[in-house]
């Protein structure tokens, strides 16, 4: 009995690896596995090579596998870019039609299915991905009937005759490959999982389900890669709560769309990756200047300029934290988990209201696209709270105005919203009266600055830094934000193995950076590394400056376009410890 | 009911004396008294310019933006709260140069708001530099030897957009003006309404007097039917862009809003933000 394996399939984008990876996944999920799933795709929809990859396991996994057991294969491409991660040993299935072979120096078992032929026997060479999956699924000693049911939600609203075929496909991939193995493959013989009920979703899915928990009903948008299921999701859900995406001619509009919604009442959001989100800078400024709430996701994929539009990266941090001109109060939070999406959701929304500023929730491709399970989320943790939202404001009198600007001791004025007959008063970015007039009065301006930037002084996210620290005195101190925390406490675990002891530490909020927080961390710690997917070390940079340290401070990067693996993360650490 | 002086507000606008802003401020504040608002209903929301100051000088809800971007602003107001009435205003440069594109995306997404243009052919805030208004030829600070660039046509641009609304209208003609304003309010959907708005201090080509002589007025085709799309546009062209009046309108339309799947009558803003447990756990349910 393992407790985990790893399984990918690859082949030219547009030929079924998507709904084949996604049909193998929901049964595994309906049995209860724990899974982590990782997108190779490129910026094209037909044509190129394609790869998803699942890690499955027995118990909770954040990670991708250094390694991979099994490998389905379209094409000899597919073996070739993919077979040198295959353990030694681990099981090649492919499509006997292209006479695959195994590289040079690789030791695996190939499986040579007749996958296109036994689907062209079924009516359509479309149905290949499935023979190949019913095959791969047999070599597991999975109980097939959770696997069919899936198949039927994939393909139940093309008609019944059209799953049976499917079906069938997955039975005669099925068979042909046990008689061939002589049954299912022992050493792929995974431990019962443990039956908790699990949720099965991308970063993005969480992130637009906890915006409609969180009272989100407008959606401003344009499509842009890893962003858009966002949008897609909220599409198909908004309307049944009374609300809509609008699909903007450009960012711009997007950004400045959500403004006047959330100056209006409802909450709004957008959602980009670094392009987007460079077009929005202006707008951000506005948000800050008019203490507009406003709930932006920067999904962060590969820079600068279109970069590496479909590749992990982490390289907006200095441009979420910096961006926009003059000086403004922002807020940027950085889930690390598919919960924390749902949760942060509403805590954005929360905090742009009871702040009255921009609040930025940086995800990174992975962490957005890569399909994992998590624990089911908890609705009676979600509140709503819309801060100093004034409803009942007495008439005013004459040509008075309501004090929207008012300065009040944590910063934070009274705000009403268009159409309340108390509330009239003035919005503008030009610097203004507690009424909303333009001025250029001097002392004026230093209130007014000092009112906004000081609004931030007590903000603490829930988790504004995510703490396992099980040493006093750690040999190291791991330190990553986003995506990679799951990685890190894989590497830690190889560490330990060494007897290098450990502490990981994962940046939530970003900013204001969480310095009182952090620095007790990093007084205690023998050396710390910081670890990001970007070439200048952002996130350290962040850490030096807040809080010093900078003599113990060492980077582990990665910008290649591919998030990091368990390995790296423990062979460069150690060399660091 | 409000009168048009309860739309005033106590702010001495910053516009020189003669400039057209003024005739433009007097009207809305006229039309939105006469479609019977009060003051708390009216969201005003400008872009930057000279022009876009008008939002703080209305005794109403106002928004003055960023340069370009008063119509998406405006749009995500009536989204949130359909039961505003929205205008949104600015001058040539905000709307047909930084702005163009959200325009022509407004126009074709036909929500129902108002987009008052203060067309002056010139940036008057920055002190005198050409607009896509400005005339060929046209000299000025950024131009010395005169605009090479062809003048662009607000109206031709609407009309093949797809707007539903589009009226012209002088400054001068405050009656004419109001009317039309209130015209737009009213229609269900997008309307635009450039307004020719002289500016006295940087742009001495484009005066009152050349307006006066260069105008043509739809009044004076009596059988002028503003449903004719084809004829809308050639009565542009032929006047060069010049004419002034309700120059096409589609009433058979919907408005976005009332082509939203779901969307309710009421606002959104006013609507519950909390979902229920039942709501939630049919929306998790996907996910196991």
């Amino acid at each position: 009995m393992i407790s985990q394996l790893s399984w990918k399939i690859g082949g030219q984008q547009g030929e079924g690896v998507e709904s084949t990876d996604r049909i193998f996944s929901t049964a595994l999920n309906r049995l209860g596995y724990y899974l982590y799933g990782y997108r190779h795709f490129s910026s094209r929809i037909k044509g190129g090579h394609t790869n998803n990859k699942i890690r499955i396991s027995t118990k909770p996994i954040r990670a991708i596998s250094d390694d991979l057991d099994i490998l389905v294969a379209f094409d000899q491409e597919s073996i070739d870019l993919n077979s040198a991660e295959l353990r030694k040993g681990g099981v090649i299935v492919a499509d006997a039609k292209f006479n695959p072979t195994i590289p040079d120096g690789i030791d695996a078992r190939l499986f040579a299915v007749p996958i296109t032929k036994m689907a062209e026997e079924l009516g359509t060479s479309l149905m290949k991905n499935m023979v190949a999956s019913g095959a791969s699924w047999a070599l597991l000693g999975l109980p097939l009937e959770v696997f069919n049911k899936a198949v039927e939600e994939e393909f139940g609203r093309k008609g019944p005759a059209i799953v049976e075929k499917n079906i069938e496909a997955v039975k005669r991939g099925a068979e042909f490959v046990l008689e061939q193995a002589g049954g299912p493959l022992d050493e792929f013989k995974l431990g019962e999982a443990d039956g908790e009920q699990k949720l099965f979703m991308i970063g993005n899915e969480a992130i637009g389900l906890g915006s409609i928990a969180a009272g989100c009903r407008l959606m401003s948008a344009y499509p842009i890669t890893p962003a858009s299921e966002i949008m897609e999701y909220l599409i198909k859900k908004l309307p049944k709560f009374g609300g809509t995406v609008v699909q903007t001619e450009d960012e711009i509009a997007a950004v400045t769309m959500a403004i006047g919604a959330n100056y209006a009442g409802v909450r709004t959001m957008t959602a980009s990756a670094g392009p987007g989100l460079s077009l929005m800078m202006e707008a951000i400024g506005l948000a800050g200047m008019t203490e507009t709430p406003l709930v932006i996701v920067n999904t962060q994929r590969g820079g600068p300029s279109t970069g590496l539009p479909t590749k992990q990266e982490q390289s907006d941090l200095n441009a979420m934290v910096y961006g926009t001109h003059g000086e403004i109060p922002k807020v940027v939070i950085a889930p690390a988990s598919i919960e924390d999406c749902f949760y942060d959701m509403i805590e954005a929304f929360n905090v742009s209201e009871q702040y009255q500023v921009p609040v930025i929730v940086m995800t990174d491709l992975q962490l957005s696209l890569g399909k994992q399970s998590c624990d089911p989320f908890d609705y009676s943790k979600v509140q709503i709270s819309r801060g100093k939202l004034v409803t009942d404001a007495p008439a005013l009198e004459g040509p008075e105005l309501f004090k929207r600007y008012e300065l009040t001791e944590d910063g934070i004025s009274p705000r009403i919203l268009p159409g309340e007959k108390g509330g009239l008063h003035h919005v503008t970015g030009v610097e203004h009266d507690e009424v909303g007039r333009p001025s250029e009065n001097a002392m004026n301006r230093q209130r007014m600055m000092d009112k906004r930037l000081n609004k931030l002084n007590d903000l603490s996210i829930r988790d504004a830094i995510r703490v396992d620290a099980p040493n006093e005195t750690p040999d190291l101190l791991i330190i990553g934000m986003g995506s990679t925390g799951g990685t890190i406490d894989a590497a830690r675990t190889m560490l330990g193995q060494d007897g290098v002891t450990s502490n990981h530490i994962t940046i939530r909020q970003i900013h204001p950076f969480p310095t009182a927080a952090l620095t007790p961390y990093l007084e205690k710690a023998k050396k710390v590394v910081v670890i990001e997917n970007n070439a200048t070390a952002q996130l350290a940079g962040q850490i030096k400056m807040y809080a010093g340290y900078a003599d113990k401070i060492e980077s582990l990067l990665k910008y290649d376009g591919n998030p990091f693996l368990p390995l790296e993360v423990y062979k460069a650490s150690k060399e660091l410890s | 009911m409000a009168t048009f002086k309860e739309f005033r507000n106590n702010v001495k606008p910053n516009w020189c004396p003669g400039c057209g802003d003024f005739s433009i401020q007097a009207a809305i504040q006229r039309a939105a008294a006469n479609v019977g608002l009060e003051p708390e209903q009216l969201a005003v929301i400008s872009g930057i310019g000279c022009s876009g100051r008008i939002s703080g000088y209305i005794n109403a809800y106002g928004l003055h933006g960023i340069h370009g971007r008063a119509l998406p602003i405006a749009q995500g107001v009536k989204l949130a709260n359909r039961e505003l009435t929205v205008i949104a205003s600015g001058g040539d440069g905000d709307g047909f140069a930084i702005g163009m594109g959200h325009t022509v995306h407004a126009i074709r997404r036909n929500l129902n708001i108002t987009y008052i243009v203060m067309d002056n052919q010139i940036y008057g805030l920055t002190k005198g530099q050409t607009s896509p208004r400005s005339a060929e030829g046209f000299k000025t600070k950024s131009t010395p030897e005169g605009s090479i660039e062809s003048t662009l046509s607000p109206l031709e641009i609407a009309m093949s957009a797809g707007a539903t609304f589009v009226a012209q209208s002088f400054s001068s003609d405050l009656k004419g003006l109001t009317s039309l304003i209130e015209q737009g309010i009213k229609h269900e959907g997008f309307s635009l309404i450039n307004v020719f708005s002289p500016c006295v201090t940087f742009n001495k080509i484009n005066t009152y007097d050349w307006f006066k002589e260069n105008i043509v007025s739809l009044e004076q085709f009596p059988d002028y039917d503003p449903s004719n799309r084809v004829a809308a546009m050639n009565r542009i062209m032929e006047t060069n862009g010049m004419l002034t009046g309700l120059i096409y309108q589609n009433t058979t339309r919907k408005s976005y809003e009332d082509m939203i799947s779901g969307f309710k009558p009421e606002g959104l803003a006013k609507q519950e933000l909390a979902i229920t447990e039942e709501q939630f756990n049919q929306l998790v349910a996907e996910f196991k």
